[in-house]
Order: structure tokens, then C-alpha cells, then sequence
């Protein structure tokens, strides 16, 4: 791989990612800043769920669990906000200052539960229990009548709020939410390329080895589980944010091979890799429809799954290593 | 109390025998190919649809029955020949993804085809009414054919794979494929026709499940997972540890949907224990699960795999 090429291509996205808002406005269809928006967040879970599918060889197919974590702690305490009341004797807030970084401790606290179980079980068998877990905790949202049930709660008192910063602003909002995914991207890097790193890659080639020379595999496993956990509980604390609505759709099990897609379509192992995915899968469920209406397909612009879905089987046997081989070539 | 006691155990056996006639497919599949298929569930949905349609044509129950297993099995084998044949080199993660592609492929063909409204379906005449069980239940004589039917395929796979050649070939090919190939089998030819068979059995239980629940796009899915759930407690690749799993999981569902509320209401004030208990009888199974694999991390009935 040749890493000018790769670092100016960064460098490259990152300024029009700033840049964004401005390109938007300049062509007069400033409501596609929401849709950056969901870009930048969905990819920070993208993000998240590739430290353990690609670096740790860990398919979980339980994301989204965390997702709901972090977008019902938002949630609920905007609930008690508008309400007035307590819960546990503890009052709702608004205030950011609370609410996300008490989303990012409660989804690193179920990921450390829910890893410390699953990652008793192999292969096979640690897809389904992430799975039940994430089925788990679906149900858990569906029966939390006084938040909404099934049909979910919206944010009646807008966005959470920040000193110094208007959330509900949709601009400064984008970059709020810019500047938690350069951070958390930032992060990732500096822990792949660390000596944490070079152990997730080993244990993803040859778990036993790895014991036999002593390191635990079990506990690094669980490190990277909770911290994937965190990035997802994180973007579902955004995602509340954004939509200013909560419920338990978000964690669908759907949500969860969504995620999931996103990081083979844009390549796995590779951290530039969900954030394409994210993009491509985006853009598509946002403009397949149009193109496929002004093909002619009207009918198939309403099921434009039904186009999406040969795609992506064609994507995973013939092009495994996504858009990230497609640009930078085959790095593994 | 008896009584209800009963009932409730006779629906969570024949919810039981659902699941064991999806899983029973899906576990032949995962143990012989090593292939996972979440468009399992899919084939169950087919068979449903195709029940409702050709009932609904013809008007004759057991016609449509006989009809839609041959139009399950042609779908299955498109399926296999186009799509899961070239995932059994593949890792697990490819195979989760192309399977739920094909999900979504399905779902929304199914939905272009025939709308989003159910189809409902009704009990034929012949097996609708009831009896007396023991003299102390009434039951629905349909539910009571889809137990006997249940247990009549268990008996037949039980038989096949236990007595016949064709069954000693598949309990050698999940144990060891590549000797099994080196013997001279057609492993080709096979896989298909197990897969075939085990989407035959799934879509015979679509086709009976059509009169008691209804037939719509994503009726697979829900049973899908739960039939996952089936597999992981028996044992993946283990027909005793399907059906086994099917029956337990089948039973804890629907007594845990249909008593929890009343245990809850012993120790919580009313308004409380009816909000937990939506919750906690849904997540009854998934608790059972994940205590079976923290404690047999590879299920009750491994199967033993070579290679």
C-alpha cells in the first residue's frame, strides 16, 4: 500500500468533510447536511463494529445493542427533563455534559457484561449469543411502556445542550458530531497501530498461539469488545440527538447487519474502509430510489432492497475486499 | 389450574414442533456444510405463501399442502445452485452477509408480488373442533395433527439418518467432509439434496403455521432467530439436540408468556410487574441460552468434528 497515498486521501476527506456545509449551502440544497450528518455518525458505529469484525476477527452480530444503550440514555433523561420527574430518585437533564458521557459509561458497562459472557464462546456460536443479547435488549426497549414501548419517544425539548454551543443548530450540530468522529477515528488508529493492535491482529491469525506465549486472550478480547461497545453507545447518543427520537428500532436486529454490510462493502480490517461503506451504503438508500424512478423502474424505486440485495451478494463473493481495495488497492 | 397448566404445554410442544421442523433443516445444514443460513427462514415464509395461494385458488387444504412442497423444494434448489453452493468455502461472515442480502432480496420480492396486507388462512373443516385430552383439557384437534406431524418427521429423519446409507454418508460428512469425498461420494449432488430436504421441512411448516398465525412479508425472521436459538442450546449440527432444543425452547416461551405475570404480581405492585413482565417472558429464551453456552460453551449435544 503506498502511505502518501493513503494519508493524502485522509487529509483529503477531512477537509471536505469540514468543507461540507459550505458545498451544501453554495448549491442550495442545505438539507443534505442532515444526511452528512447520519453519515458521520453511522460511521463512528461503522468504525466501532470494524475493530472487532476486521482487526480481532470477532463477528458480532449484537451492534446495535449498543446503539440503543447510548440513544436511551439520551433519551431518558430527556424524557424525566420534560416531565419534571425522577427517576431512581434522580432527575432527567438536557445537558450534554451528562448525557453522553454517562451514555458512553453505560454502554461500556453492558459491553464489559455482555463481552465478559459471550466471549466464552467461538465462531458459530459467539455470532448467535451477540445475536440473542442484541435480541435481549430489543425486547428490554419494547417493554419500557412508560418510554414509549414500541413506538418509541421523541425528544420533546430538542437536542441535548452545550455551553458555548447550539446543538439544535443543524450546522453546528454537523460539526459537533465532525469533531466526536475525527476524534474517535483518531483514537482508532493510534490503538491499531499500538502494541494492543499488533495483539488484536494475532489473536484474529492464531488465538492459541497467542496463549501459548502468554498473553491473554480473553481479557485483550474484552478490552476491544468494550471499546467497540463505547464507539457504537456513542453514536446511538449522537443518533438520539439527531433525530430527537428514540425507540427500540434502533436496536433491531436489522440494525445490526446493516452495520455489518457497511463494514464488508467498504472493507474490512481497514479504518478508512466503514466510513466508504458508510458512505456508499447512505447514498444509496438515499439516491437508488431516484435512479432507479428515472430508469423507468417506478416500481422498483420503492423496493429498491430488492435491487440492493443482488448487489451486495455479488459485493461479498466477488469483491471481498470493497471500495477500500477498489482505491487503494489490495493491502492484505 | 391443571387444565390451564396443560394447555399451555401442549402449545408450547406444538410451538415446539415449529421450531423443530425450521431448525431441523438448519441444523443438517450448518452440521454438513458448515454453512449458516439466516434465508432459512425465507423458505418458511414460501411455503406459507404458496399454502395461502394455491388454498385459496383451489380451495382444498390437502391439495395445497402437497402443492406448496414442490414449489419450497424449486426455490431451494435455486437457491442452493445459485447462491449458498458458492458459500461453502467461505467463512462464516461471508455467509451471514449473503444470506441476509438474500433476505432482503426475498422479503421485498414477496412484497412487490403480493402487498404488504397478511393473508389469512382458515382451518379445514375436517381438522377443525376439538377433543378431549385426558378428560380434563379440550384441545384444538389442529394443533394436535401439527404435534403428531411434528413428531412424525423426527421419526422419519431419525430413521434416514440413523438406518439408511444415505444417512450414515451425511454423519460422515459432518464429521469429516473431505473423507467422505475421497470415498467416492458426490458431496455436490448431496449438499443440494440436503439442503432441499431441509427447506422442504421448513416450508411444510409454513404451510401448516398459515391458519394459526398470518401469512406475511417477515414471518420467517422472527422464527428464524428463535430457531438459532434452537440449534445453539442442542448442539449445532445435532438432530436430537434440534428437536430437544425446539421442545425446551417452544415450552419455556409460551409458559414463561403465558405465567410470568402472575409470579411477577406475587412480588411487585401490579403496574410494575405487568411493565417487566412484557419484557422478561420475551427475553426468557435468549437468558436460557446464554446460560447453556456460558456453561457448555458448544451447546448440550456437540457434535464431534474432524479436521
Amino acid at each position: 500500500m503506498n502511505y502518501t497515498h493513503y494519508s493524502r486521501f485522509l487529509i483529503g476527506s477531512c477537509i471536505a468533510l469540514i468543507l461540507l456545509p459550505w458545498l451544501f449551502q453554495a448549491m442550495g440544497s442545505s438539507y443534505l447536511i442532515s444526511t452528512a450528518t447520519r453519515l458521520v455518525i453511522f460511521a463512528i458505529a461503522a468504525v466501532s463494529l470494524d475493530l472487532l469484525i476486521g482487526y480481532t476477527g470477532l463477528v458480532s452480530f449484537g451492534h446495535a445493542a449498543f446503539l440503543g444503550v447510548g440513544a436511551y440514555t439520551v433519551g431518558i433523561l430527556s424524557f424525566h427533563a420534560y416531565e419534571e420527574t425522577t427517576l431512581m430518585g434522580f432527575s432527567g437533564t438536557l445537558s450534554g455534559l451528562i448525557a453522553i458521557p454517562l451514555a458512553i459509561v453505560l454502554s461500556a458497562l453492558v459491553a464489559l457484561i455482555i463481552g465478559s459472557l459471550s466471549l466464552r464462546t467461538k465462531g458459530v456460536y459467539f455470532i448467535m449469543i451477540t445475536l440473542s443479547f442484541g435480541q435481549m435488549l430489543f425486547f428490554l426497549f419494547v417493554s419500557l411502556e412508560k418510554y414509549g414501548g414500541d413506538d418509541g419517544m421523541m425528544m420533546f425539548d430538542g437536542r441535548n445542550t452545550l455551553p458555548g454551543l447550539n446543538l439544535n443548530d443543524r450546522i453546528e450540530f454537523y460539526y459537533f458530531c465532525l469533531a466526536w468522529f475525527i476524534l474517535f477515528f483518531w483514537f482508532c488508529t493510534r490503538l491499531v497501530r499500538s502494541k494492543f493492535g499488533r495483539t488484536l491482529a494475532a489473536i484474529r491469525q492464531n488465538e492459541d498461539r497467542l496463549s501459548s506465549i502468554g498473553i491473554s486472550d480473553y481479557w485483550s478480547k474484552l478490552q476491544i469488545f468494550v471499546i467497540a461497545g463505547v464507539g457504537a453507545g456513542l453514536a446511538g447518543a449522537l443518533s438520539a440527538n439527531h433525530t430527537e427520537f428514540v425507540s427500540p428500532d434502533i436496536t433491531h436486529w436489522t440494525r445490526s447487519g446493516d452495520l455489518m454490510i457497511v463494514v464488508i462493502l467498504g472493507g474490512m480490517g481497514t479504518l478508512i474502509g466503514p466510513v466508504l461503506g458508510t458512505f456508499l451504503f447512505l447514498l444509496l438508500e438515499e439516491f437508488l430510489p431516484l435512479i432507479l424512478h428515472s430508469l423507468g423502474f417506478d416500481l422498483l424505486s420503492e423496493h429498491w432492497r430488492f435491487v440492493f440485495g443482488p448487489i451486495l451478494i455479488l459485493i461479498v463473493l466477488y469483491a471481498k475486499f470493497g471500495l477500500y481495495g477498489l482505491i487503494f488497492g489490495r493491502m492484505r | 389450574m391443571t387444565q390451564l397448566y396443560l394447555e399451555q404445554l401442549l402449545n408450547g410442544i406444538q410451538l415446539g414442533m415449529f421450531l423443530f421442523l425450521v431448525s431441523a433443516g438448519l441444523t443438517l445444514v450448518f452440521g454438513f456444510m458448515n454453512v449458516i443460513n439466516l434465508a432459512h427462514g425465507s423458505l418458511f415464509m414460501i411455503g406459507a405463501y404458496a399454502m395461502a395461494l394455491i388454498s385459496g385458488m383451489t380451495g382444498s387444504f390437502l391439495l395445497a399442502l402437497i402443492l406448496s412442497l414442490p414449489v419450497v423444494a424449486l426455490s431451494a434448489w435455486v437457491i442452493e445452485v445459485v447462491i449458498i453452493s458458492r458459500l461453502y468455502t467461505r467463512d462464516h461472515l461471508d455467509q451471514v452477509l449473503a444470506t441476509f442480502a438474500l433476505i432482503l432480496f426475498i422479503n421485498e420480492g414477496t412484497t412487490i408480488l403480493f402487498g404488504r396486507t397478511p393473508l389469512f388462512l382458515d382451518v379445514p373443516p375436517l381438522l377443525s373442533g376439538s377433543v378431549s385430552l385426558f378428560g380434563v383439557v379440550s384441545y384444538p384437534l389442529y394443533r394436535i395433527t401439527i404435534i403428531g406431524a411434528g413428531l412424525a418427521v423426527a421419526l422419519i429423519l431419525w430413521i434416514i439418518i440413523a438406518k439408511t446409507r444415505l444417512g450414515m454418508q451425511i454423519r460422515a460428512g459432518t464429521t469429516n467432509r473431505e473423507t467422505v469425498e475421497q470415498l467416492g461420494v458426490n458431496i455436490t449432488r448431496l449438499n443440494t439434496m440436503i439442503f432441499v430436504a431441509g427447506a422442504m421441512f421448513a416450508g411444510f411448516a409454513g404451510a401448516l403455521a398459515g391458519p394459526l398465525t398470518s401469512v406475511e412479508v417477515g414471518m420467517g425472521e422472527n422464527l428464524l432467530i428463535l430457531c438459532f436459538v434452537c440449534i445453539v442450546i442442542g448442539g449445532i449440527g445435532s438432530i436430537r439436540g434440534a428437536l430437544l432444543g425446539a421442545i425446551t425452547i417452544g415450552v419455556v416461551d409460551t409458559m414463561g408468556r403465558a405465567f410470568v405475570p402472575d409470579i411477577l404480581v406475587k412480588f411487585l405492585n401490579p403496574a410494575a410487574a405487568s411493565g417487566i413482565s412484557a419484557g422478561l417472558s420475551s427475553m426468557l429464551i435468549y437468558l436460557l441460552m446464554i446460560v447453556v453456552l456460558v456453561v457448555r460453551p458448544t451447546g448440550l449435544f456437540p457434535v464431534a468434528r474432524g479436521s
